[in-house]
């Protein structure tokens, strides 16, 4: 699990949003190489909502062997990705739930992801985000 | 009939899986409303289209698990539902077929502790208990039923009711506040559907 570097995948009930955010933390984390970073937003529909199955083939083309962490939004991406998860079998091994803020964790993630952090300091960057105040 | 040496077998789930999906059918309108009360008004859309996509599936990979028919639905319901009732009632499927496994028979005992299996890993997956009107409002009591399938379909659509009254402390519409009393949780409601379905079944 040492080789490659740590995906980053990001849910959002938007697809607009998802991809955005994926943007700008690519945008963020300055130049050199990045480390993969794969929005997976909407219902399968294309409306606002959650897709397993996108959630899954996100996973699967931000997986490069060192493991992949997973931020999201809320409610059903929550727990779409905890119930994927609990399957065992639809998500690449190493894949992480990450609990942290979306936007302010994705930056953090990719940026630490694109040092060649292993998954756990990826997870503990990203984390660190809820302590980032704003007022 | 709901004596305990009854045996169900693999069609038996199937049959009550498709029961459920002409239950939520029917009352998808009236699902997606109790949802635009309180939620973001897909919820009737979403069980529909879940439970469609279930019983498609059940007819093209026939298990003869009990366990199989419950993993092929849960799976189903987390792949194509688009909300939080996907994850949650595919978990509660899931569970439940993980528990029976390869059993191609199993008594109604069994398939009680199944289901209360199922419905402990929805509420861990979810967070809530009893009285957050959640879908736990409607399953809790109706397991507790179990093996006694009226009563439990009774005490699933009791519960459903009972969420009315009840201020939501979990999911979007715990955002709302007090403004989300005076509403019937749409998940309790679709909990009350499948309960409804099994006692129908089970006859």
């Amino acid at each position: 699990m040492t080789a490659g570097v740590v995906g980053v995948v990001l849910v959002s009930h938007s697809a607009e949003v998802a991809v955005s955010v994926a943007e700008l933390a690519r945008g963020l984390a300055g130049g050199g190489p990045l480390a993969p970073v794969e929005p997976a937003g909407g219902a399968p529909d294309g409306g606002l909502g959650t897709s397993a199955e996108r959630i899954a083939e996100a996973a699967a083309r931000a997986d490069g062997g060192a493991g992949v962490a997973v931020l999201v939004d809320l409610g059903s991406a929550v727990l779409t990705v905890k119930a994927l998860l609990a399957e065992g079998d639809t998500l690449p091994p190493g894949t992480r739930l990450v609990d942290a803020p979306l936007l302010e964790g994705a930056v953090a993630a990719v940026v630490t992801a694109s040092t060649g952090a292993d998954l756990d300091a990826v997870e503990a960057a990203a984390a660190e985000a809820w302590d980032y105040r704003k007022g | 009939m709901a004596g305990q040496t009854t045996e169900r077998d693999a069609a038996f789930v199937a049959a009550w899986l498709t029961a459920s999906a002409d239950a939520v059918r029917a009352e998808a309108d009236r699902l997606t409303e109790l949802d635009s009360a309180i939620g973001d008004a897909d919820h009737g859309n979403n069980m529909r289209r879940g439970f469609t996509a279930v019983v498609a599936g059940l007819e093209k990979e026939r298990q003869e698990a009990t366990g199989g028919v419950l993993l092929l639905a849960g799976r189903t319901l987390v792949s194509t539902v688009g909300g939080a009732s996907g994850p949650l009632f595919g978990t509660l499927l899931r569970r439940a077929g993980k528990a029976l496994g390869e059993a191609e028979r199993v008594t109604d005992a069994e398939l009680k502790e199944a289901l209360e299996a199922g419905v402990d890993a929805v509420a861990q997956l979810g967070g809530a208990a009893l009285g957050d009107k959640t879908m736990l409002d409607a399953l809790l009591p109706a397991v507790a039923e179990l093996p006694d399938y009226a009563a439990a379909a009774r005490a699933a659509e009791a519960g459903a009711k009972a969420t009315i009254p009840l201020r939501a402390h979990k999911g979007r519409a715990s955002y709302l506040g007090e403004r989300s009393v005076g509403h019937e949780d749409p998940g309790a409601a679709s909990a009350a559907l499948l309960l409804g379905a099994l006692f129908q079944v089970s006859r």
